[in-house]
């Protein structure tokens, strides 16, 4: 019995060495991906292009000006007299945000222990707009405080915010996690249901049921070097977000391995099963690029936060696996959450891997055809 | 006490409106080499799949070497040998690594079965370390036999073996074929191509999922009761359509550089020639033939 599992498995291994896309897939598409997440897509921003209107041009409002620019987020690109030549430096796309200062800032500071900067940004691009909004108020606050001549100043609230396990809001912090999520399902599903599939089309899975090897066999044969590869990249993941981007893995690195294999195993029912129902190469991918990965890389908490989703898609996202995984991994990760914290999650993606196993054993017609 | 090889009673097969066979009853002798021959889509493929215990029939039951498709497909599987229709090896694999996969599945090692593939295999070895996509059609048929063949089935089961193979591969692959019918298995061997009917010791006509006719090629052939002409002429294409006019020919087709032409049984060769003369063909020649099992093929259609 574990010849012929062997000997399946290795030739699954040749198809995936010898197929030139399959090695793209498996291999370049991780590293792919956390780059351009990593480097593309994110909400942190450095020198972002400003203007500053000063009216006052005193000693105070040069050194508010340094205070702004020496944060690094913020680059000086023009100053101006009058606030037209602000409109005039959002028109032509120079600038994303102006600061007015306002005549006798200095003289207004020191008498009336306040004084009104005007923060303007360009929010064709909302999101952006709102972070550097945050952004110019944290780091002008933290003037304030930088002055000793007002710390003692009577009527004041002060806020104290503190962002806990991500206090940069970094976002691989997020991504991380998210394109481990994306690539496990990727490589588990879809690689799986395609090769499956593949066999189908081709007619060697009637080769395969005609001859002693039990289904089951034919199948875990097929299947074994599938989760091989894609622990690799789940390694692949970790590591590159570890050494390139810093997401650091606070809990316990096994624990978190552990893990992986588990929604591995789901994503490879979820590729099983949807080779049962997908005669064709094409099928599968159709199937696996809209019933998984677009879920899951949209209602899983990846991209858009699953709190601020109408009820409905709520409801949806707790019933795909990455949910589930991306938090697990947030836990573990982020905050250092051990098996306490996360045996909730863990044993939803347990029930699916079962249930999901149960239905493709039910709808499977590999004895026959 | 089982004489036959494969019993078929009353199979009936389709797939939503579409009927593939229809109440087929077949017996096929142990060590015979039998040919099921007719077009495509009529039903020769999902015979083979039910037969192999890929399919199972709607109504009927089919016994090889007496075990059921259906009930005992477990025992079933490890005695057949099937090479489908199309093409159905792995590509990407070499030609060797194809066959040791073959040989690993089915609990067996191709040292221990070598005898059995030699003949055909000695043509493949310089080429073994070659993808199996990179061979040539007849090459490819061979490898197939082979990999259907390593595990030594009692039963081989080949769905048209020779499409899309040239014409000396397809004459060395029913040298082949007898060569494993001497060694005791018996063949079902399925093809579209009517003359190598003869190459086949009892021959069954399938056509719209019924039989047709079952009997020895030569049978077939004899029991042709009627008067049939090969026609030749400068202008072949005018020669069919004149010779569809004749009220007198019953069926005309082409045959090669020839037309076979189905007649009343008093028509002579003579008068033929005299109407095609008169209307204005040249270089004819009209000749009594002995019927063909296309011939009778296209007669029972």
């Amino acid at each position: 019995m574990h010849r012929t599992f062997w000997a399946i498995a290795k030739k699954e291994m040749y198809h995936i060495l010898r197929d030139t896309r399959t090695l793209i897939i498996l291999f370049g598409m991780p590293i792919a991906l956390v780059i351009i997440f990593g480097y593309t897509i994110s909400n942190e921003f450095k020198n972002a292009s400003i203007s500053v209107i000063d009216q006052s041009r005193d000693d105070l409002s040069k050194s508010f000006i340094e205070h702004l620019t020496s944060s690094g987020h913020f680059r000086l690109v023009t100053t101006g007299k009058k606030v037209e030549d602000l409109e005039h430096a959002f028109k032509a796309g120079q600038i994303k945000m102006g600061v007015i200062i306002p005549p006798k800032f200095e003289t207004q500071y020191y008498r009336n222990n306040t004084v009104t900067v005007q923060i303007i940004t360009d929010a064709t691009e909302p999101n952006y707009a709102a972070t550097l909004n945050n952004y110019a108020i944290n780091i002008i606050s933290s003037f304030n405080k930088g002055d000793p001549a007002l710390s003692s100043a009577p009527y004041r609230i002060d806020i104290k915010t503190r962002m806990f396990y991500n206090p940069e809001l970094v976002g691989a912090y997020n991504f991380i996690p998210g394109v481990a999520a994306l690539i496990l399902m990727l490589v588990s599903a879809m690689m799986t249901s395609l090769t499956i599939a593949k066999e189908k089309e081709t007619g060697t899975m009637d080769l395969l049921l005609v001859s002693p090897v039990p289904p089951l066999i034919i199948i875990l044969g097929k299947v074994a070097p599938y989760i091989i590869l894609s622990f690799i990249d789940a390694l692949i993941v970790f590591a590159m977000g570890y050494y390139i981007f810093e997401v650091p893995i606070l809990g316990s690195l096994p624990l978190l391995l552990l893990m992986s294999l588990i929604y591995l195993m789901v994503a490879l029912s979820l590729g099983v099963l949807i080779s049962t129902v997908a005669d064709t190469q094409q099928t599968a991918m159709m199937a696996s690029m809209f019933a998984l990965l677009l879920p899951t890389m949209l209602l899983s908490g990846f991209i858009f936060p699953i709190a601020s989703m109408p009820t409905l898609l709520q409801v949806i996202s707790r019933i795909i696996p990455a949910t589930y995984f991306i938090d697990i991994e947030k836990a573990i990760m982020l905050k250092g959450a051990g098996w306490e914290v996360i045996q909730q999650s863990a044993i939803v993606m347990v029930v699916m891997v079962i249930v999901l196993l149960l239905i493709t054993w039910k709808n499977f017609k590999i004895i026959h055809k | 006490m089982v004489n036959n090889a494969i019993e078929i009673n009353n199979i009936s097969k389709s797939y939503g409106d579409v009927t593939a066979v229809t109440g087929v009853n077949l017996n096929i002798a142990k060590g015979e080499l039998f040919g099921l021959i007719g077009p495509d889509g009529g039903g020769k493929t999902t015979l083979f799949q039910i037969l192999t215990s890929l399919l199972i029939p709607d109504t009927g039951h089919a016994i090889v070497e007496g075990l059921d498709t259906v009930k005992d497909f477990r025992k079933l599987r490890k005695i057949i040998g099937y090479m489908p229709g199309r093409f159905s090896l792995y590509p990407d694999l070499s030609v060797h690594e194809n066959l040791e996969f073959f040989a690993t599945i089915f609990n067996t090692t191709i040292e221990k079965n070598y005898h059995l593939i030699e003949d055909i295999y000695v043509q493949l070895e310089p080429f073994k370390s070659r993808r199996a996509d990179k061979l040539s059609g007849g090459m490819k048929q061979k490898l197939a036999l082979c990999c259907a063949l390593i595990h030594q089935p009692v039963v081989l089961f080949l769905d048209e073996p020779t499409t899309g193979v040239d014409a000396v591969s397809r004459e060395e692959f029913w040298v082949m074929l007898k060569r494993l019918k001497q060694k005791g298995i018996t063949i079902l061997v399925s093809t579209p191509y009517m003359d190598e009917a003869s190459q086949c010791e009892r021959i069954a006509l399938i056509q719209d999922g019924r039989i047709l006719q079952v009997n020895t090629p030569t049978a077939v052939t004899s029991g042709f009761d009627k008067t049939l002409f090969a026609v030749r002429s400068d202008d072949s294409y005018k020669l069919l359509l004149d010779l569809r006019t004749l009220p007198f020919a019953k069926r005309t087709e082409p045959f090669g550089e020839y037309m076979h032409v189905t007649t009343e049984p008093d028509v002579t060769a003579e008068y033929i020639a005299q109407i095609l003369n008169s209307r204005g063909h040249k270089s004819i020649e009209v000749k009594p033939t002995s019927a063909t099992v296309e011939d009778v093929f296209l007669d029972l259609m």
